[in-house]
């Protein structure tokens, strides 16, 4: 292991590093601590301009509860699921297909066509903007959670393909043989072999997709407006321009805007990691 | 009957190019509808002026003249050109926080998690949450700034300064991303070589460079990859932070392309998709690499 590992060295250096971990870990995450402490502060405490001192009142579930009962939050945040689960299925399941037809077979075009997906998964959104948006428009999707839906469904397919294709090209091909020389149809080997074993890439992916998606923030604004249909990320600027200035609650939206993501890293953290570093390990 | 079984025969025969082609369609004709055929009809409407709803005028590549000319593009693409450069820092200060938490003490997993989970986290609403950081009165920042007796400073408010404090809230979610591959990394670095350097006297900076960081050399590929695809895609933060300003300061491609194209600035479609194509210009560059280093990699893998 490298660096040396800590047990390794002197009593006192290993009573240093213990203290000086979570110590770093404050400063790494004091602008949110910060704003965490903002989300429980009463109104006043920002007129009186006491921003760090104790907070004259535990204000958390008034903050909170004005987030959730008085302002069009727990529509945006609908809205986020109703988008990101159907391209998250959608996506995983058009990727299974790909993945399977690129890992397992050889035809000409399959690298070209592998390649494609992964350029195209590069690209800045900005190429794709104009011509996307009026594809919205004219098929009568502008300002719709499908329009949103079927574009991230396409453009996540590059990343999933990428992903499912290489996991599936380290399966053992013997399996894919054995059954093929058993004279099974193909469709049954994608259904029956490979799919029940793809079930961590899935896993993984799903994980990964939904963050991104809940994060997504560009598409959002270009494709959507109004409280009708726009997602989270987009909502809370008109969240901030309802509760200009009062820092509290603002502080609150954004926390309940955040957390999704985090909960769902935090339960599926396994599968998240796997499927972000795939690859950086040979 | 007889056509029936020539029909089975024939999709018998032909199964093994059948198959991975019906597999394909659904995805490919996605990917094609949404992403390929769009980046070929930008590159046409980059030559055209046009509002987005009456007709389009045929300008050639007056839409790219103009550009040479207009200072915000020239500011725009110096800033992406600091994010970049920047950027790029992510990557050894991933790999730092990587190495510090390398270590078996308890509760450390719980602890890269936590450092890790900015990543989680919308670039909106890391956005927000360092614009408050920064604020000149109720900001953090200021506060400890104030306690050493410094500041304050309003630093999205200032042209020279705004760039910079918006790539350091960039920069923090992006960290934490190299970090957690290079965590991984370290796990699989193979420690017969670590004796082996051990033994040879190599310690510190030389184990790491000369035996450690070799063995990264995939985690370090993803890591440019992911970095240099998320400078040049900077949007979120700027459009959230200080949508531009001060005095458009803090423009990026990404986001001028946004302004001239889409928002109350007008509807010049054709103008926002020559930026668009400048900016893509610029990514293939590194696409190209990135495509050339993986199919290098395949070649090797199928040999």
């Amino acid at each position: 292991m490298f660096p040396i590992p800590i047990e390794k060295r002197p009593r006192s250096a290993q009573v240093i590093y213990q203290a000086l971990v979570p110590i770093a870990l404050i400063m790494w995450l004091l602008p949110l601590i910060a704003v965490a402490l903002f989300s429980i502060r009463p109104l006043t405490d920002f007129t009186n301009g006491n921003y760090w001192g104790l907070p004259s009142s535990f204000e958390f579930f008034t903050n909170y509860g004005k987030v959730f009962f008085e302002s069009d939050m727990p529509q945006y945040m609908l809205n986020s699921i109703l988008i990101t689960v159907p391209t998250v299925v959608g996506a995983v399941a058009l990727s299974c297909m790909t993945g399977f037809a690129l890992g397992i077979y050889r035809f000409r075009g399959n690298l070209i066509i592998f390649f494609m997906f992964i350029a195209g998964n590069f690209v800045p959104f900005q190429i794709l903007m104009v011509p996307v948006r009026d594809l919205t428009v004219s098929a009568g999707l502008y300002d719709t959670k499908l329009g949103l839906v079927l574009f991230h469904i396409a453009f996540q397919t590059g990343f999933c393909t990428l992903f499912m294709r290489n996991f599936i090209r380290a399966l053992p091909f013997e399996l894919i043989e054995a059954a093929r020389v058993e004279g099974i149809a193909e469709w049954r080997i994608f259904w029956y072999v490979v799919l029940p074993l793809m079930k961590p890439a899935i896993a993984a992916l799903s994980v990964l997709i939904f963050t991104f998606i809940w994060n997504d923030y560009f598409w959002a604004i270009v494709l959507t407006q109004g409280p009708d249909s726009q997602p989270v990320t987009a909502g809370i600027t008109s969240f901030n321009s309802q509760f200009v200035a009062q820092y509290h609650l603002m502080s609150a939206g954004s926390i309940v805007a955040a957390l999704p993501p985090v909960a769902m890293f935090f339960m599926m953290q396994r599968h998240f990691i796997a499927g972000l570093t795939l690859g950086a390990v040979k | 009957m007889a056509t029936t079984h020539a029909e089975m025969s024939w999709v018998r025969r032909n199964r093994m190019t059948l198959t991975p082609l019906l597999f394909l369609a659904p995805g490919v004709l996605f990917f094609v509808i949404y992403v390929i055929i769009p980046i070929l009809q930008s590159f046409n409407i980059s030559l055209y002026q046009w509002d987005g709803l009456g007709e389009a005028t045929f300008v050639g590549i007056g839409n790219y003249q103009e550009l040479m000319t207009d200072r915000a593009f020239e500011v725009s693409l110096w800033n992406n050109v600091k994010w970049l450069a920047l950027y790029l820092l992510a990557i050894p200060a991933g790999l730092f926080i990587a190495l510090f938490l390398n270590q078996t003490i308890v509760g450390i997993r719980l602890y890269k998690s936590l450092f890790f989970f900015p990543f989680v986290i919308s670039q909106v609403v890391v956005g927000l949450v360092f614009s408050w950081f920064y604020l000149p009165r109720e900001g953090l920042l200021n506060a400890v700034l104030g306690v050493v007796g410094l500041g304050p400073i309003n630093v999205l408010g200032d042209p020279t300064l705004a760039t910079y404090g918006i790539i350091v809230a960039g920069l923090w979610p992006q960290t934490a991303y190299c970090m957690i591959l290079y965590l991984t990394g370290l796990n699989a670095v193979d420690p017969e070589q670590i004796e082996a350097g051990r033994l040879d006297g190599a310690k510190g900076w030389r184990m790491l460079w000369h035996i450690i960081l070799p063995q990264l050399k995939p985690a370090t590929f993803i890591a440019f990859v992911v970095t240099i695809i998320g400078a040049l895609r900077s949007f979120d933060l700027i459009s959230v932070m200080t949508n531009g300003g001060p005095f458009g300061s803090t423009r990026v491609l990404s986001f001028y392309m946004f302004e001239k194209a889409l928002s109350e600035y007008g509807f010049r479609m054709g103008y926002g998709s020559a930026i668009a194509v400048v900016l893509f210009l610029i990514m293939l560059l590194f696409i190209g690499y990135f495509l050339w280093s993986m199919y290098q990699d395949e070649k090797a893998a199928r040999r």
